[in-house]
């Protein structure tokens, strides 16, 4: 792999550290760079230490390392913060001149460059611009052509005018030029630029843009870190497509008007973080009795309670799969990496309403506001394919009615699958209910309608085993003996932590699954390795619990749900009947 | 739509378990009439109901429907109306469902004036779970669960609407069909939320809000000359804490619904079997 460059931003919280990192990402991924950017940030809107960081390589780069080549110091905490980042020759760009940074020592192995930003930045049109100067410094520092960051420029302050556009450029220039001028000094970097072309998103985005590539046209939310850049991607955008957004008045109301708008027809979405989810869950059961495809973005953060929301987690795997009194079958899916955002979002409105059932769609905190470059091909809208399900028209509905001449919507059926028909489709009218309900959908506490109806959902999933791939990604050597499993976004660190161990003649094999539940049977890999890791951004190990619960001994179960409890000769009987039929596989 | 709709098409063939007597069965005839009147059909209808005795109202009707979860017809309701505006949405529930575990929804659904009906089939009492006090409860109701009243005062639906922004605010009485029908029937035409509050008597567990009480106490705003255009005269009806009142108590005439202001007027469950024409510029934002 050829040599990466880290660099960062740090200052306070107001300092408009993230669009000066947003800025220089860009123009590094606009240079034909690959770019992988993360963010330390705080849950407050002014003061607190926050950094972006931005990873570059003319390779793929999937993952932050622990090592700073630059970084631009606006603030004396921005260095201490970084100090175990930061090595012999590190740069730190700082302006000497601002109060807090009079005194600032810079470790004697690394290089201090200190810039007058503010000045520099007034003598170009306004002291706003102190950041830009920071940026033309950074670039004579790493010897990348200004000119990229003119293109960046131009894109951040287009709609403001040339006038702005042309004073942020000088100001950059005029960083750039005190560096050259007042340290003679031969810098190691040299940032090669390429004729690709690449897209720069993070997870959020690109869970936005797989909703609308989808057909999704309706969202219902209520912001909440890190989920509400899904929500502002969407607006604004949606529009275009025929959709609209609308903020409700909490996560019991979005939910709900996402199931409406989905009964409605439209494919329909709501996202959210883990004290959201608690909210959903109220309405869960409802979603998947009545069978209404619903796709529920869970982008996780640190919990429980407020926890730590602006930290990484992945907490909420064990609420997503039992969530919510009683039994009901739900479809949890976790894309790995920030382009299977929005490959696995166009996939979850599919299952939906093939499967008619809310699916989970979770990402966590770093996959939401980590920015990575891409080929635009990875997106490409021709291969998105739309499947609606089982939805009758005025022509097919009649093979779907009852004797009594009433559509039934859910239908006892061989795959569990029944018919669907949106409102205004003649002779469809019906009822859905969260009460036990007949084919229907009239409430009904019959006993074997009861059970028809429970085995009737559950047998969708088995539908979705056979019929969808839940394969999961597989890298590393195929051979080896020790088996890393991992699920969500701690891919990219895994895929470069292989090339790590393999340097030192360790191998592994790994396993990075997508998918949850309904989720591959990995046993055969698990019993086949000597000794298997299982990988994920939490303390009780939730999806290790899944994986050695996959490779259990199998009980026999003797279950009863048709509303009655059991009664003492009827449980004898059955207890007899299955020692009879043995146990079963 | 086929013209010749009559009010009975909305009939399931479900019998209802209501207690013989109720005033809900009389909220619902209204409704459907109404229903009927304005040129709707089951299989363009939507009918959202909550939890309680009055949330069974969805099965009783045919028509499409859902029956949700307690306190969150509204958003249901919402959902529905945004993705398919060419749907005629009515929203039913009780007063526990609208004002107390949903009342913050109501607050909201009001100040977005989805073109939308919303019937509260008020009867001052839970009874579903057989007799505890509501939120317009009287003061000194006494009930199981508060055996000295309630000690705090009801709530006031109208005036909650209003301040939230109503642009049609009503009050009927289940018993007067006539009236009870043409003010849903006003609801209905109206362009925006027409919310209609129902005196709809629970003969079982409440024996103070009862058929004889309110006809003997209702006043009709349309006998005395109400104009529901004056939001001047609109307060001083809702805040007369001393008379009940029957009728269109206020109509915002310049109402301009949701989907007019927010230009949602697609039918959104049309889409294509791909990626929406013009996709292709999503991505190229991201350069």
């Amino acid at each position: 792999m050829a040599a990466d460059f880290n660099w960062a931003v740090g200052g306070e919280a107001g300092d408009g550290i993230d669009s000066t990192g947003k800025i220089f990402a860009q123009a590094l991924s606009r240079a034909g760079r690959h770019v992988f950017t993360s963010k330390d940030f705080a849950s407050r809107i002014r003061g607190g230490y926050t950094a972006y960081k931005v990873r570059t390589s003319v390779d793929k780069v999937q993952s932050v390392v622990d090592r700073l080549d630059v970084l631009i110091a606006l603030t004396p905490r921005t260095i201490e913060e970084n100090l175990e980042e930061l090595h012999e020759g590190s740069v730190i760009i700082y302006d000497g001149e601002r109060t807090t940074m009079q005194d600032v020592e810079i470790p004697d192995e690394m290089i201090g460059i200190d810039v007058p930003l503010k000045r520099l930045a007034e003598e170009a049109g306004g002291a706003i611009m102190r950041n830009v100067v920071a940026l033309g410094a950074a670039c004579e520092v790493a010897d990348f052509p200004i000119e990229n960051l003119d293109s960046a420029l131009e894109k951040r302050f287009a709609d403001k005018g040339q006038k702005l556009v042309d004073n942020n450029k000088e100001a950059a220039r005029a960083g750039q030029s005190y560096v050259a001028e007042e340290y003679d000094h031969e810098f190691d970097y040299d940032l090669e630029t390429t004729d690709e072309d690449y897209v720069l998103l993070n997870g959020d985005e690109a869970i936005g843009m797989g909703a609308i590539a989808a057909g999704c046209r309706f969202y219902a939310g209520y912001p909440i870190t890190p989920a509400t850049d899904v929500m502002t991607y969407l607006t604004g955008r949606i529009e275009r497509y025929g959709g609209h957004v609308v903020q409700a008045e909490d996560e019991l109301s979005a939910i709900n008007m996402a199931l409406g708008a989905a009964r409605g027809g439209a494919r329909s979405m709501t996202a959210t973080s883990g004290p959201g989810i608690d909210l959903m869950t109220e309405t869960f059961g409802l979603i998947a009795t009545s069978e209404t495809p619903l796709v529920i973005c869970n982008v996780m953060r640190s919990g429980p309670s407020t926890g730590m929301p602006t930290k990484q987690e992945q907490g909420d795997l064990n609420q997503m799969l039992y969530g919510g009194h009683g039994e009901v079958p739900r479809f949890v899916l976790a894309p790995t990496t920030i382009d299977e955002c929005f490959w696995k979002t166009v996939e979850a409105f599919n299952l939906a309403e093939k499967y008619q059932l809310p699916v989970y769609l979770t990402a966590d905190l770093s996959m939401a506001v980590t920015e990575q470059t891409f080929s635009p091909d990875t997106f490409d809208m021709d291969e998105v394919e739309v499947d609606r399900g089982n939805v009758v028209d005025e022509t097919t509905i009649d093979d779907h009615m009852s004797e009594s001449g009433g559509f039934q919507p859910h239908e006892i059926t061989d795959d569990g699958i029944s018919p669907r028909a949106f409102p205004g489709t003649a002779d469809g009218a019906h009822m859905s209910t969260g009460l036990e309900h007949d084919e229907q959908g009239r409430r009904t506490e019959d006993t074997e309608m009861r059970v028809e109806q429970v085995d009737k959902r559950n047998r969708k999933v088995e539908t979705a085993r056979e019929r969808e791939d839940l394969s999961p990604r597989e890298f590393g050597d195929e051979d080896a003996d020790t088996l890393v499993i991992s699920w969500g976004s701690n891919e990219g660190a895994l895929a470069e932590a292989v090339e790590f161990l393999a340097d030192d003649g360790i191998d592994v094999r790994v396993l990075s699954v997508p998918y949850i539940f309904p989720r591959p049977d990995l046993s055969e890999d698990v019993e086949a390795a000597e000794s298997v890791i299982v990988v994920e951004c939490n303390e009780q190990g939730q999806f290790a619990d899944l994986v050695e619960h996959d490779v259990l001994a199998r009980v026999d179960r003797i279950n009863k749900y048709n509303g009655v409890r059991f009664k003492a000769d009827e449980l004898a009987d059955d207890i007899r009947e299955t020692l009879a039929t043995g146990v079963e596989a | 739509m086929s013209s010749d709709i009559r009010f009975t098409d909305f009939k399931s063939d479900k019998q209802p378990t209501w207690c013989p007597g109720c005033g809900d069965f009389g909220t619902m005839n209204g409704m459907m009439k109404a229903l009927a009147e304005t040129g709707n059909d089951p299989d363009n209808t939507f009918v959202v109901a909550g939890i309680g005795c009055s949330g069974k109202i969805g099965t009783y009707m045919h028509s499409y429907a859902l029956h949700g979860v307690h306190g969150r017809a509204l958003p249901v309701g919402t959902g529905v109306k945004m993705a398919r505006p060419d749907i005629e949405v009515m929203v039913a529930g009780g007063d526990g469902d609208g004002y107390s575990i949903g009342a913050g929804h109501f607050v909201h659904a009001v100040r977005r004036n989805v073109d939308m009906t919303y019937v509260v089939m008020d009867n001052r009492i839970y009874g579903l779970t057989k007799g505890q006090a509501s939120p317009t409860s009287r003061e000194d109701f006494e009930t199981s669960t508060s055996p000295e009243g309630p000690k705090q005062p009801p709530v006031n639906p109208h005036a909650l609407a209003l301040a939230s922004g109503a642009t049609f605010i009503a009050q009927s009485f289940s018993s007067d069909a006539l009236r009870h029908q043409e003010i849903i029937q006003k609801a209905v035409e109206h362009d925006g939320f027409g919310f209609v509050n129902v005196y709809s008597p629970c003969v079982t567990f409440n024996d103070v809000d009862t058929y004889d009480y309110f006809r003997d106490s209702l006043v009709d705003l349309k006998e005395e000359g109400h104009d529901p255009s004056d939001k001047d005269a609109a307060k001083d009806v809702i805040f007369d804490d001393e008379t009940e009142h029957q009728g269109v108590i206020y109509q915002d005439e310049e109402s301009v619904p949701y989907h007019e202001r927010h230009g949602v007027d697609e039918d959104m469950s049309v889409i294509p079997d791909g990626a929406p024409e013009g996709a292709t510029d999503l991505v190229r934002e991201f350069y």
